[in-house]
């Protein structure tokens, strides 16, 4: 595709209600949707709020709206993204609330992390106290694959943006706290399996899920949390069948 | 509805099991009229039975089987993914649902034809 000179690019501008405004920012080389937000605020209005860390794809902070789709902005290329006439349309992430312009509140993200019990109850040391033995997990055990396939994600909430499921039901626990929950009940070394699928069991746990699968389709660390939403059911539907819950 | 964020095929093959599955709600009530006119009557449920033959009928039928294997075919789409745990290749497990719905609406028509 040709490289317009510049980029057209519409910001979100305001909270919950706003409008767009626009900016017109110089194209570059290996320009990021990121470089194109710095730009923004160093350069035309030193106003414009938005978030970012580490700009190298590890730290989970820049995800925005881009041209309609969530997207982790700092490894995101403006030339796979922008429009024919150079068109970029920038929004905070959906299905959460705005602070001010792209910066969205990710508190409600979070807080469905701890209530699917998202975090490692160790077996060996429920009092705090450090464990005498290393656990010994084979790294080829089909329970530790099923872990570390879902291990890498950074917290972007890409995802938890992309989900209709969130949009529809607000309670609902969302792909990356599930995902999450799926990863802590395949750790052999964890404690907490019973209170933890008792947790993502609910109205508005895995079984609300309708596999649209548009958290796996966005996730910039390709991970493949409906997959791991489909290991909650199967696991709680045996576990339910068989009286082992 | 913003179409942009929507658009993939694995999006899709849900709108199309959900939307089938409420077409064919929206028939049974017709099929069961149907089947309604032959307690009825013989007559008037063999006179219903050649308003069946009319090819704008038929068309319409062919048009229900395939939503019924799309319905079908989707069904057990999510059952393989939930219950095998299927991490690959879903969107291969699209288009064979989706080409399964088409072959049987197809095998329909040049039954019917």
């Amino acid at each position: 595709m040709a490289e317009p000179a510049s980029l057209k690019v519409s910001v979100w501008r305001g909270g919950e209600q706003g409008d767009f405004a626009r900016y017109e920012v110089p194209a570059r080389a290996n320009q990021t949707v990121l470089d194109v937000v710095t730009h923004i605020q160093r350069e035309l209005d030193p106003s414009l709020a938005y978030r970012f860390a580490c700009r190298v794809g590890m730290c989970g902070s820049c995800a925005m709206t881009v041209n309609g789709r969530a997207r982790w902005t700092c490894r995101t290329h403006v030339r796979k993204v922008v429009g024919a006439d150079g068109e970029l349309e920038l929004r905070p992430l959906a299905n959460l609330p705005v602070i001010r312009d792209l910066a969205a509140d990710l508190t409600p993200f979070f807080d469905k992390w701890q209530r699917a019990q998202g975090r490692f109850q160790p077996k060996d040391a429920t009092d705090g106290a450090v464990p005498e033995e290393f656990a010994v997990v084979p790294p080829a055990s089909k329970a530790r694959r099923e872990a570390d396939a879902g291990i890498e994600c950074i917290g972007c909430a890409v995802c938890y943006a992309s989900c209709d499921v969130v949009t529809w039901n607000p309670d609902y626990l969302g792909p990356a706290a599930l995902n999450r929950a799926w990863t802590l009940v395949n750790d052999v070394r964890d404690a907490g399996h019973g209170e933890r699928l008792d947790a993502v069991a609910g109205d508005a746990g895995c079984h609300s899920c309708h596999s649209t699968q548009s958290c796996t389709e966005r996730c910039p660390k390709n991970l493949d949390p409906s997959s791991a939403i489909a290991g909650l059911k199967r696991r709680l539907f045996w576990d339910t069948l068989l009286g082992r819950r | 509805m913003d179409l942009r964020p929507r658009s993939h095929p694995t999006y899709l093959a849900f709108v199309v099991h959900r939307v089938s599955g409420l077409l064919l709600a929206l028939f049974l009530p017709l099929h069961f009229w149907a089947l309604g006119t032959a307690i009825s009557g013989e007559a008037r449920f063999d006179g219903f039975l050649r308003w069946t033959e009319n090819p704008l009928v038929k068309a319409a039928e062919t048009g229900l089987v395939v939503l019924l294997a799309a319905h079908l075919a989707g069904g057990l789409r999510v059952m393989v993914l939930e219950f095998l745990g299927w991490r690959k290749r879903q969107k291969d497990m699209v288009a064979l649902s989706a080409g399964l719905a088409l072959l049987v609406g197809l095998l329909f028509l040049l039954n019917v034809v």
